[in-house]
C-alpha cells in the first residue's frame, strides 16, 4: 500500500496519463463492442502488426523503451485511406481500440518472460495513434470528407502531404508526453527534457513517421502487401539504433568496471566512484542537464579519481575530501590527463579537471567557467568521502550541514539544494 | 588513366562509348510518347521531367561510388533510386538516370568520373531491357500487377548487380593484377544481399511514384527510414571507435603502475589476434579475443604497486599476492556483459598446460581455448619486451623458448600457429618502434645501473623462463 501510495506521489503526470488512456480505451472498448469494428480484415491485419511490433520492441540509448513497428503499424492504421479499391470507414475510436488490444496481445510475451512492458509507453502509444486518427479520420470520413474527396480525384500528393503534417503533429505529441513522464520521474524541469525526448526521438520518429504514411498509401495499391513490404526498411532502422544503444550500454559497462581500478588498487573505498556517480546523476537531473551532459557527468564521476593511481602511496580511505586543495588539484589533473589521451572523452577530461576548483574564492564572483558537472561531481564527491556507504541518518545530516557551511565557497549553493533534495528522497525510499 | 595498362584503358574506352550509344539511341526513344496498349501513360514532357527529376536525385544522394574495402561492399544512397528509374521511365531514361554519376561531387579525377558515369548508364539500361524482357510495366503500377512484377524486378535488380560487378571486375583486375576471381567473390556476391534490400527500396517509391501518383515525394518517403538508419550505424561507428580508444587508453593508464608493461596489453592482443585468425576462430570471437587481450592483466591493478615494482626477491605471500591477478581482473570486468567468452581468457590466462599453473591448476583442454590463445601471447610479449632485469630479446629467442616450453605450459597449436603467423607478418616488439615505450620512466623507479643483475628479482609474471623457477621455489 505504502508503495502505491508513493508511486502517485511521485508522478502525477504519469497518472494522468495513464489514466486519461485508460479512459479512452474503456470508451473505444464500449463503442466496439455496441457496433463491431467495420472491415475486421483490415483491422485484425493492422492489429497483427501492432502486437509483432510490440513484441520485438528494443530499448533504446538512455533506458527509452520502443516499439517503431509498432508504432508505425498504428499510425498507417489512423491515416489509411483507400484500401484498394474501397475507402476504409473506421473511426479514431476503433484505432483506439485495435491499438490498445494489439499492442497487450504483444506484450503477453514479454510479460510471459517477466519482463512487465512500461505502461506508460503503451499508453504513450495509444494516445498518439489516438491523435493522429482523431485529426485524419473525420476529415476523411469513409471516403465523404474533404479527403476522401482529394483520393477520389487522383489529388494523392495533396493527401499525402497533409498526412505527412499529421504525423508530424503526431510525433511533436509523442515527444511531449515522453518529456512529461521522464520529468515526472527524474523531478527535471520539463523544458530540457522536452529537448532531451525531442533529440533523442527525432531520428527514430521521422523513420516512423515516413513508414506509417507510406504503408497508409501504398495499401490503394498494394492492400495488405504494403504493411510487411514497408515494414523492412524500418526493421533495418531499429536494427541500427539497437546496435547503437548496445554500444552505449557497453561503453558505459567499461567504464563503470575501469572505473573500480582505483578500489581494487586500495586507492579509495569500495563502491566509491559508483555511488558518487548515481548522487551526481541524480543531481544532474534534477537541475535539468541534456542526456549528453549527464553522459559525461556520468563518466567523469566514474573517473572523478583516476587522478590517485598516479600517486605512490594512497590517500588514507581515499577520500580526497581530506588532501590539501593542491594534492587536490594535481590529482584532478593527472586524471584529466589521462582521460584527455583517449582522444575522444575530452568534455569529460575537463569535468574531471576542474572538479577540485572552489566555487567562488573570498572577495570574487564565482568562476563560470566551472563546468556544471564540475560543481555536481565536487559536491558529490565530498558527501560521499564524508558518508561512505553508511546508511545512518546522523551522518548523512551531518555531512549535509558540513556542505551547506561551505556553500558559496567551495559548493555551488544550487548545487547542495538539490543534492539534499535527491540524499533526502534516497533515504526516505530506504536506499 | 596514364597508370593504366593498355587492356585496362581499352576496356574504359569500349565502356564509354557503349554507354554513349545508348544515350544516343535514348534520345530517340524518349522523343515519343510512352504507349502501352494503344493507351498514352506517359507523354514526352513527363517523362522527360521524371528523367530530371531522378538524375539530380541520384547524383545528388549518390555521393560516394560503391567501393569494394576489406569484406564490406559499400553501395550508396543513391542506388534505391536508381533501382526505381527503370519501373519509372523505363529502360532508355534509366540509361540517363545512371549516366548521372558523371555529376556526382565526390573528388575523383573526370577520367574515374566519366568512367562510372557510363557503367551505371550501362547497368541501368541492362537492368532495364531484362524488366521489359519479362513483362514489367514501365510508368504505370496497378493492384492487378501485384505480386506478378516481383518476378521481373528480381530479375532486373541481379542483371543490374551481375553487369556491375562484371564491369568492375575487369577493369579491377586488369589495372591492380588481381585475379577476377577473387574480385568476382570479394565483391559481387556479397553485394547480392545488398541489391536485394536497396531494390525492394526501388519497387516501394516505383509503387508509390507512379502507382498512387505522389511523384517526388515518394523518393523522400521512402529514404527516410533508410537515411535514419544510416545515421544510427554512423553514431554506432562513431560510439563503437570512441569505446576502443578509451578502453586502450584506460589500460595504458593502469600499465603506468609499472613502467616495463607500456603497451603490454595491446602488444599481446594484437599477438593473441595473429593466432585466433591463423586457427580460424569467427570474426565474433576474434573481436572478443582482441578485448580479452587487452584487458587481461588489468587485474594487476589489485597487485600493491610496490609488489610490482619491487627489486628485491618475491616471498612466498608476496607472489601469491600477484597470482590474484587475473581473478581481481575477473572480478572488476565480469558486469560487462558482451565479454563473455573473454572472461575465461582472463581468469586463465595464466594457467598451464601441465596443470602447474594459476589461478585453478587447470590441465589440458580443461583449459579454455582463449586463454590458451593469450598465454602463449602473452609470454611472447614479455620475452621480446625489455624487463628490469634483462635487455629485450629477438624474436627468435622468444620462439626457441616458446617451443621449448610447448606441451609443458603452452598449448602446442598455439605456438606453432603464432609462429607461422609471425613469418607472414613481422612483428614490431616494443623496444623497436613504440612511443609510449619511448616515453622514460622517472630514474627512480628504474633500478640503479648494474644492480639488478646479481639478485635478480622483479621478475615479470608472464616471463616463462622466470615462471618455472618461481613456482619451483614457492611450491
Amino acid at each position: 500500500m505504502t508503495s502505491l501510495v508513493r508511486r502517485l506521489d511521485e508522478g502525477r503526470a504519469t497518472m494522468l496519463l495513464l489514466g486519461t488512456a485508460l479512459v479512452l480505451v474503456a470508451v473505444s472498448t464500449v463503442l466496439a463492442l455496441q457496433h463491431p469494428v467495420q472491415q475486421a480484415t483490415i483491422a485484425v491485419s493492422f492489429g497483427a502488426f501492432i502486437a509483432l511490433g510490440e513484441a520485438v520492441r528494443v530499448t533504446l540509448a538512455g533506458d527509452r523503451e520502443a516499439a517503431p513497428l509498432g508504432a508505425a503499424a498504428a499510425l498507417a492504421y489512423a491515416l489509411i485511406g483507400r484500401f484498394g479499391s474501397v475507402p476504409t470507414s473506421h473511426t479514431a475510436w476503433d484505432v483506439i481500440a485495435v491499438t490498445a488490444a494489439a499492442s497487450l496481445i504483444g506484450a503477453l510475451p514479454h510479460i510471459a518472460a517477466g519482463r512487465s512492458p512500461r505502461l506508460d509507453v503503451l499508453a504513450r502509444r495509444v494516445l498518439t495513434a489516438g491523435l493522429a486518427a482523431a485529426l485524419f479520420r473525420p476529415l476523411y470520413d469513409a471516403g465523404h470528407g474533404p479527403l476522401g474527396h482529394l483520393e477520389m480525384h487522383q489529388r494523392n500528393a495533396v493527401l499525402a502531404a497533409v498526412m505527412v503534417v499529421v504525423a508530424v503533429l503526431a510525433g511533436l505529441f509523442d515527444a511531449a508526453v515522453a518529456a512529461l513522464v521522464r520529468a515526472d520521474r527524474d523531478r527535471a524541469p520539463f523544458l530540457p527534457s522536452l529537448r532531451s525526448e525531442f533529440r533523442a526521438l527525432i531520428g527514430l520518429s521521422s523513420a516512423i513517421g515516413a513508414t506509417g504514411v507510406l504503408i497508409a498509401l501504398a495499401a490503394q495499391v498494394m492492400q495488405l502487401w504494403a504493411i510487411p513490404v514497408f515494414v523492412v526498411p524500418l526493421m533495418l532502422t531499429q536494427f541500427s539504433f539497437r546496435r547503437y544503444a548496445g554500444i552505449r550500454s557497453t561503453y558505459a559497462q567499461t567504464i563503470r568496471s575501469l572505473s573500480r581500478v582505483t578500489e581494487v588498487g586500495g586507492y579509495t573505498e569500495t563502491g566509491h566512484s559508483s555511488r558518487v556517480s548515481e548522487l551526481a546523476l541524480g543531481v544532474g537531473r534534477e537541475l535539468g542537464l541534456s542526456d549528453p551532459d549527464l553522459v559525461d557527468l556520468e563518466y567523469a564521476a566514474l573517473m572523478h579519481d583516476l587522478g590517485q593511481l598516479s600517486l605512490t602511496e594512497p590517500i588514507p580511505g581515499g577520500a580526497t575530501v581530506m588532501a590539501m586543495p593542491d594534492e587536490q588539484r594535481r590529482i584532478a589533473e593527472m586524471g584529466a590527463e589521462v582521460i584527455r589521451q583517449t582522444g575522444v572523452l575530452d568534455r569529460v577530461a575537463v569535468i574531471v579537471e576542474r572538479q577540485a576548483d572552489p566555487y567562488r574564492r573570498p572577495h570574487e564572483t564565482a568562476d563560470e567557467t566551472i563546468p556544471l558537472a564540475s560543481r555536481i561531481i565536487k559536491a558529490a564527491n565530498a558527501y560521499d568521502d564524508m558518508v561512505g556507504d553508511s546508511r545512518e541518518t546522523g551522518r548523512r545530516l551531518e555531512a549535509l550541514e558540513r556542505l551547506r557551511l561551505s556553500m558559496a565557497y567551495d559548493y555551488d549553493p544550487r548545487v547542495v539544494t538539490c543534492l539534499a533534495h535527491v540524499v533526502e528522497r534516497s533515504s526516505r525510499l530506504g536506499l | 588513366m596514364k597508370g593504366l595498362p593498355l587492356a585496362a584503358r581499352a576496356l574504359v574506352g569500349a565502356v564509354v562509348l557503349a554507354a554513349c550509344v545508348v544515350l544516343v539511341l535514348g534520345v530517340g526513344h524518349l522523343s515519343h510518347p510512352l504507349v502501352s496498349n494503344g493507351v498514352v501513360v506517359a507523354t514526352v514532357p513527363t517523362m522527360i521531367g521524371r528523367v530530371v527529376v531522378l538524375t539530380l536525385m541520384f547524383a545528388a544522394l549518390e555521393s560516394r561510388m560503391p567501393t569494394v574495402s576489406g569484406s564490406n561492399v559499400y553501395l550508396g544512397m543513391g542506388f534505391p533510386i536508381g533501382l526505381a528509374s527503370y519501373i519509372i521511365v523505363g529502360p532508355w531514361g534509366a540509361a540517363f538516370v545512371g549516366a548521372g554519376a558523371v555529376l556526382v561531387l565526390v573528388e575523383n579525377t573526370v577520367v574515374k568520373r566519366v568512367y562510372n558515369g557510363a557503367q551505371f548508364a550501362l547497368c541501368a539500361f541492362a537492368a532495364g531491357q531484362a524488366y521489359v524482357l519479362f513483362h514489367g510495366p514501365v510508368a504505370v503500377l496497378a493492384a492487378s500487377d501485384f505480386p506478378r512484377v516481383l518476378l521481373p524486378v528480381l530479375i532486373a535488380d541481379l542483371v543490374h548487380c551481375a553487369v556491375n560487378g562484371l564491369l568492375l571486375m575487369g577493369v579491377v583486375s586488369l589495372a591492380e593484377k588481381v585475379s577476377p576471381k577473387q574480385v568476382l567473390v570479394g565483391s559481387l556476391l556479397k553485394s547480392v544481399p545488398g541489391y536485394l534490400g536497396y531494390g525492394i527500396f526501388g519497387l516501394l517509391m516505383a509503387v508509390l511514384w507512379v502507382g498512387v501518383g505522389i511523384g517526388v515525394l515518394s523518393a523522400l518517403l521512402v529514404l527516410m527510414p533508410l537515411a535514419v538508419a544510416r545515421w544510427a550505424f554512423s553514431q554506432y561507428s562513431a560510439e563503437q571507435q570512441a569505446y576502443e580508444a578509451t578502453i586502450q587508453t584506460l589500460v595504458q593508464a593502469v600499465e603506468t603502475k609499472d613502467h616495463y608493461t607500456r603497451g603490454h596489453s595491446e602488444r599481446v592482443s594484437r599477438a593473441s589476434v595473429l593466432i585466433g585468425r591463423f586457427i580460424g576462430m569467427r570474426e565474433d570471437r576474434l573481436n572478443a579475443l582482441r578485448y580479452a587481450g587487452i584487458l587481461h592483466d588489468v587485474g594487476k591493478l589489485g597487485v600493491p604497486t610496490k609488489l610490482l615494482q619491487k627489486t628485491e626477491r618475491l616471498s612466498e605471500a608476496e607472489f601469491a599476492a600477484i597470482k590474484l591477478h587475473p581473478v581481481r581482473g575477473l572480478e572488476m570486468l565480469r558486469d560487462i556483459e558482451f565479454l563473455d567468452e573473454a572472461f575465461q581468457g582472463i581468469l586463465h590466462h595464466h594457467e598451464r598446460l601441465d596443470g602447474r599453473g594459476y589461478p585453478m591448476g587447470l590441465e589440458g583442454p580443461q583449459i579454455p581455448e582463449f586463454a590458451r590463445v593469450i598465454a602463449v601471447a602473452d609470454a611472447f610479449d614479455s620475452m621480446t619486451s625489455t624487463r628490469s632485469y634483462r635487455g629485450a630479446r629477438s624474436v627468435d629467442d622468444a620462439i626457441a623458448e616458446l617451443l621449448r616450453c610447448k606441451g609443458s605450459q603452452f598449448d602446442p597449436g598455439m605456438v606453432d600457429a603464432l609462429i607461422a603467423s609471425l613469418t607472414k607478418e613481422p612483428w614490431i616488439a616494443s623496444g623497436v618502434d613504440d612511443a609510449a615505450e619511448r616515453r622514460q620512466p622517472p630514474c627512480d623507479a628504474l633500478p640503479a645501473p648494474g644492480s639488478g643483475q646479481a639478485g635478480a628479482i622483479a621478475v615479470d609474471h608472464d616471463d616463462p623462463t622466470f615462471s618455472v623457477a618461481f613456482r619451483d621455489e614457492t611450491s
